[in-house]
C-alpha cells in the first residue's frame, strides 16, 4: 500500500481526534490524522489546557494575597502578566510536542493541510497556512476506508457584539493579553465565560459579567448556581442575569456597551469585552453538503456510535454536537473507532458525562440537576453537605463549598451529583464511576473514604439523602 | 490491512474449539472458498473455509491446540499486494485466547455502515459471554435492586453491560418478557446438587503408577456436561412394554427382497429394524402429538413435524444425528439417509444442524444383545425411545405357551411436560404401529 492510502483517516487533532488514531491504530488500522493548524487543537493550544495554566497563576497569587491567613509573610507581591502569559504558552507547547510523540509511537501518519472530502473514502488535502511539523505529509489526494470528522468548534459570534480580536475579544485574545485591562466586560456566563471572569478578577479587574439567561452557569443545578454567585460576587464580580448586551461601541482602548436588563438599558463602558457566548461546530468546508452529510444547527447529526447518514463517514466530538467538551469527544471517538472494527463497543451515556468548571471556587458536575429530575417527575432524594463541616476544607482554608447529591426515592440510583468548592474537579470522578457501575446509595454507604479528605463529603452528602448525616 | 482470520462459531452455543488441522501453510497463496483448516468443535469436525483471497501470513494458532475461544485470531491472512512478513509480524502482539478470557478485540474489521462482516460458516446468533462464575450471576446494584423489586429471577436474565453484566436496562427489558435466555441448566441449580469428588480426591484412592490419564476430548466434555444436566434438571420416569415383532421381521425380508437393484448390483435399500423403529415413533408422535413437546420456562413447544434423533456409537463417545420430518418420509427414504448420517457420524463430519435439536430420539442396544434399558432424555427432547434386541421368548396366547419374537422397548419421558398415562399412550401407538408394519405405509 502506499502512503496516500489508509483505513481509518481522521480530519482533525484535538483530543477527540488524536485520541481516536492512537486508538485506532492500537486495533491494527492503519491510521492517518490530518491537522491544519496545531496538534492537539484548541483544547491543548486554546482551551483547556492553557486556561488551567492561567488559573493556575491566578490562585498561586490569591495564595500570597492571603498568606497572612496562613500565618506566612509575602510582601512586595505581584505579578508580571507577560510571565504568567508565557508560562501558559509554555504548557501548551510542551503538550502539543507530546502530541506529535504519540502520533510518532503509534505510527499515526500526520498530514498537514486542510482536508474536503470529495466522496466516501477520497479526501483532499490542501496546503495550509501554517508550518508542518517535521515528518508530516503534505497536501494531496488521499483515501481512507473509513473518514471520521474531528474538527471541533469556533466560538459563536453573535450580531451586534462581534469581536475584533483588540478591544472585543474571543477565548484566544483572552488567552495572551499584553496587560491586565482595568475593566472587563464578559458576555456569556458559560464555563469559559465564567473562568475568564475568574482569572481577570483575581488579577484585579473590575469585572462585570452579562447573562442572558436568569442563572450563570446555566447548565449547572440551581443550588449551585446560587452558591457560586454569591461567592463571585463576593470577590467583586459584577452579575447581570436575564440583561443582554445589544451593542458595543468601540473606542480608541476601551468599550462603551449597551445592556438591557428588563426595562431598564445602560451602558457599560469597559477597557476589554470577551464574548463568550458559546461555540459552534466547524462544519464547513470540509465538502459535507456535496455528500448529503446530514447536518442540524451547525452540528453533523450521527447516530449512537457516531455514524453520519453517509457510509464510511463519521463524525466525533464538538462537531457531532453537545456536550462541546475535551472528554466526550475523546471518548465517542474511542466508541466510534471500535465500533468500526466491529468490537462490542457500547454506546457513551451521555447523563454521565461530567462537566468541570476552574474558577474559584471550582465547579463540578455530573447526571440530572434537581430541576431537570423534577421536570421528569422523578421522585427524588436529594442529600447537601457543606465544606464547613469538613475536617480537610477547614485545615486547607477552604471552607465554603457544597456538595449535593440527588437519588432516586425508588430505586436509590444515583442521578446526579453536583460540587462547588476547592479541588471538587478532582472528586467528581468518583460519583461518575458510581453512576457507570450502577451504584445504589448502599454501596455508597458501605464504601470507605479516607480521612481526611475533601471526599468524605461525597459520602456525607449521600448519608443525608437518607436522613443519617453525620459531621454537620 | 492483514485481515484476521477467527475461530468461527459453527453453533449458536459454541463457546470454544480445537485446530484440528491446517490444510495450508504459511506463505501459502489462498483463494476465496479454499478450505484452510479442519476446526472439531464439541461433536463434529468441520472444513474452514477461506473467506477472502491472500496469503497465509501467520498461523498463530498451531494445529492440534485446544479451547481455542470463538472469535480468537488463530491466523493471519495477508491481501494482495500487501507484505505478508509485516502483517505476520503485526499478528504477533495477539496470542491465542484460552475461552475462559475471552475477549471482544479480536473480532474482524467490518465495512463502512455495515454490522461486523460474519466469518464464514456465519453463525446464527452469537450469544453474549454469559455473565456467570460458578454460582455467581453478575449484576450491578441497581439491576439487583430493581429487579427484587420487581419480583424478577435474575437467572434468565441475558446480561447486555460489560462481559455480560447485568445492568438497569436488561431488568427493564426483562419486565416485558424480552432478554431472557433459555433456561440455564446447571448453573442455576448448582448450590442444591452435593459436589462431585474432586480430581485429586479420585485419584488418591487409586495407586499412583496402576492408570492412565485419558484426557477429555470436546465430545466428552460435552456428553458428560448435558447429560449431567439432564439427569439433575429433568424429572425422568420409564415406560416399558414387549413388542411382538414377528410380522416385522416378516415384512422386512420381503420388502429388501423386492428391493430393485442398481446398475452396480446393489439393492436401492437394505432396511433395518432400527428403519422401522424410527418411521414407528414418529408417526406415534404424530397419533399423539401432546407428547411431541419441548420443556421451556414460557411453555411447552408443541411441535408439528417428528424430527427423531437416532444414537450412534463412535469410538470414545456417541452422536445423535437427526432424521427431520421423519413421519413424512418413506422407511427407504429413512434408511437411506440414516445411512448416510452414521457413516459421517463415524468420521465427526456431522454439521451442527444435523444433530442439534429434535423432538425425540431411538436408542437402540438390541444389537448388543441387551434384554432391557432405560435412556437419559437429550434435550431439548421430551422422550427417548430406548430398544432391547428382538429375541425369540416363551409368551402365553390363548391359555398355551407359543414361541413369539418379542421386542422390549423402554421410553424415558420428562415428568415437567409428560405425565404417566400420556407417555403409556405414545408408547401403546408405538407398539401398535410397530407390531402392524402395515399401518406404517399408510
Amino acid at each position: 500500500m502506499a502512503d496516500s492510502s489508509f483505513d481509518v483517516l481522521i480530519i482533525g487533532s484535538g483530543p477527540g481526534g488524536y485520541v481516536t488514531a492512537i486508538r485506532a491504530s492500537q486495533l491494527g488500522f492503519k491510521t492517518a490524522i490530518v491537522e491544519r493548524d496545531y496538534l492537539g487543537g484548541i483544547c491543548l493550544n486554546w482551551g483547556c489546557i492553557p486556561t488551567k495554566a492561567l488559573l493556575r497563576s491566578a490562585e498561586i497569587f490569591h495564595y500570597f494575597q492571603h498568606a497572612k491567613d496562613y500565618g506566612l509573610k509575602a510582601n512586595n507581591i505581584g505579578y508580571d502578566a507577560k510571565g504568567v502569559v508565557a508560562r501558559s504558552r509554555a504548557v501548551s507547547k510542551r503538550l502539543n510536542d507530546g502530541v506529535g510523540f504519540l502520533m510518532k509511537k503509534n505510527k499515526v501518519s500526520v498530514i498537514w493541510g486542510e482536508a474536503s472530502i470529495d466522496a466516501p473514502g477520497k479526501v483532499t488535502v490542501k496546503a495550509s497556512k501554517s508550518d508542518a511539523p517535521k515528518g508530516a505529509l503534505g497536501a494531496g489526494s488521499y483515501r481512507a476506508k473509513h473518514i471520521i470528522i474531528a474538527t471541533g468548534a469556533r466560538p459563536r459570534v453573535l450580531p451586534g457584539i462581534e469581536p475584533d480580536k483588540k478591544l472585543v475579544w474571543t477565548y484566544f485574545e483572552a488567552m495572551v493579553p499584553d496587560r491586565v485591562p482595568k475593566s472587563l466586560l464578559v458576555i456569556g456566563s458559560g464555563a469559559i465565560g465564567i473562568e475568564f471572569a475568574s482569572f481577570y478578577r483575581t488579577l484585579g479587574s473590575e469585572v462585570t459579567v452579562v447573562e442572558v439567561l436568569p442563572q450563570i452557569l446555566p447548565v449547572e443545578d440551581h443550588d449551585i448556581q446560587v452558591f457560586a454567585r454569591k461567592s463571585f460576587e463576593k470577590q467583586g464580580i459584577k452579575i447581570h442575569t436575564n440583561a443582554k448586551i445589544t451593542k458595543l461601541d468601540k473606542k480608541s482602548d476601551s468599550v462603551a456597551a449597551t445592556m438591557e436588563e428588563g426595562e431598564k438599558t445602560q451602558t457599560i463602558t469597559v477597557e476589554r469585552a470577551i464574548s463568550a457566548v458559546g461555540v459552534i461546530g466547524n462544519i464547513e468546508n470540509l465538502g459535507l453538503e456535496k455528500l448529503g452529510v446530514k447536518t442540524d444547527r451547525g452540528t453533523i447529526v450521527v447516530d449512537e456510535y457516531n455514524k453520519t447518514n453517509v457510509p464510511g463517514i463519521h463524525a466525533i466530538g464538538d462537531v457531532s454536537g453537545p456536550p462541546m467538551l475535551a472528554h466526550k469527544a475523546e471518548h465517542e471517538g474511542v466508541v466510534c473507532v471500535e465500533a468500526i472494527k466491529g468490537l462490542h463497543s457500547h454506546p457513551m451515556n451521555k447523563l454521565m458525562i461530567p462537566g468541570c468548571t476552574y474558577c474559584s471556587p471550582q465547579i463540578a458536575s455530573v447526571g440530572l440537576t434537581e430541576q431537570a429530575a423534577k421536570e421528569k417527575k422523578l421522585d427524588i432524594r436529594v442529600g447537601r453537605f457543606p465544606f464547613i463541616g469538613n475536617g480537610k476544607a477547614i485545615a486547607l482554608g477552604e471552607d465554603q463549598g457544597l456538595v449535593k447529591v440527588i437519588f432516586d426515592k425508588k430505586t436509590g440510583q444515583l442521578l446526579g451529583a453536583h460540587m462547588v468548592g476547592a479541588e471538587v474537579t478532582e472528586l467528581i470522578q468518583g460519583y461518575v464511576v458510581a453512576m457507570n457501575l450502577e451504584t445504589t446509595e448502599e454501596e455508597l454507604m458501605h464504601t470507605v473514604f479516607p480521612h481526611p479528605t475533601l471526599s468524605e463529603m461525597m459520602k456525607e452528602a449521600v448519608l443525608d439523602a437518607y436522613g443519617r448525616v453525620l459531621n454537620i | 490491512m492483514p485481515t484476521n482470520i477467527l475461530m468461527p462459531a459453527l453453533s449458536p452455543t459454541m463457546e470454544k474449539g480445537n485446530v484440528a488441522r491446517w490444510l495450508k501453510k504459511e506463505g501459502d497463496k489462498i483463494k476465496s472458498g479454499d478450505v484452510i483448516a479442519e476446526i472439531e468443535t464439541d461433536k463434529a469436525t468441520m472444513e474452514y473455509e477461506a473467506i477472502e483471497d491472500g496469503t497465509l501470513a501467520k498461523i498463530v494458532v498451531p494445529e492440534g491446540t485446544q479451547d481455542v475461544a470463538v472469535n480468537s485470531v488463530i491466523a493471519v491472512l495477508a491481501g494482495e499486494g500487501e507484505d505478508v512478513k509485516a502483517a505476520a509480524s503485526a499478528a504477533k502482539g495477539a496470542p491465542p485466547q484460552k475461552a475462559t478470557e475471552k475477549k471482544a478485540e479480536t473480532v474482524a474489521a467490518a465495512p463502512p455502515s455495515a454490522a461486523p462482516r460474519p466469518q464464514k460458516p456465519s453463525p446464527p446468533t452469537v450469544e453474549a459471554v454469559p455473565a456467570t462464575r460458578g454460582n455467581r450471576i453478575f449484576s450491578s446494584p441497581l439491576a439487583r435492586r430493581l429487579a427484587k423489586e420487581a419480583n424478577i429471577d435474575l437467572n434468565p436474565v441475558q446480561g447486555s453491560g460489560p462481559h455480560g453484566r447485568i445492568i438497569a436496562r436488561d431488568i427493564e427489558r426483562a419486565k416485558s418478557g424480552k432478554g431472557l435466555r433459555a433456561p440455564s441448566i446447571a448453573p442455576a441449580l448448582g448450590a442444591a446438587i452435593a459436589p462431585a469428588m474432586s480430581d485429586a480426591q479420585v485419584r488418591a484412592l487409586f495407586e499412583d503408577g496402576s492408570y492412565e490419564l485419558i484426557p477429555h476430548d470436546n465430545m466428552r466434555r460435552t456428553i458428560a456436561q448435558r447429560l449431567t444436566a439432564s439427569v439433575q434438571t429433568i424429572p425422568h420416569f420409564y415406560e416399558t412394554m414387549d413388542c411382538d415383532i414377528g410380522r416385522l421381521t416378516a415384512a422386512r425380508e420381503e420388502i429388501n427382497a423386492a428391493a430393485p437393484k442398481g446398475k452396480d448390483g446393489k439393492p436401492a435399500y437394505k432396511l433395518s429394524v432400527n428403519d422401522f423403529v424410527i418411521k414407528a415413533l414418529a408417526v406415534a408422535l404424530q397419533r399423539v402429538p401432546d407428547a411431541n413437546v419441548s420443556w421451556t420456562e414460557s411453555g411447552l413447544l408443541k411441535h408439528k413435524h417428528s424430527d427423531i434423533g437416532v444414537a450412534v456409537a463412535l469410538p470414545g463417545g456417541l452422536i445423535t444425528p437427526i432424521v427431520r420430518h421423519a413421519e413424512t418420509k418413506s422407511l427407504s427414504a429413512i434408511s437411506n439417509e440414516m445411512r448416510d448420517l452414521a457413516a459421517r457420524a463415524r468420521e465427526r463430519k456431522l454439521k451442527p444442524h444435523e444433530y442439534q435439536g429434535g423432538t425425540s430420539s431411538v436408542s437402540n442396544l438390541g444389537m448388543y444383545g441387551i434384554k432391557d434399558f432405560t435412556a437419559v432424555i437429550n434435550p431439548p427432547q421430551s422422550t427417548i425411545l430406548a430398544i432391547g434386541a428382538g429375541e425369540e421368548r416363551a409368551v402365553v396366547r390363548n391359555g398355551q405357551l407359543a414361541a413369539a419374537t418379542i421386542m422390549s422397548v423402554t421410553l424415558s419421558c420428562d415428568h415437567r411436560a409428560i405425565d404417566g398415562a400420556l407417555g403409556a399412550e405414545l408408547i401403546r401407538e408405538f407398539k401398535t404401529l410397530i407390531e402392524n408394519p402395515v399401518m406404517m405405509v399408510v
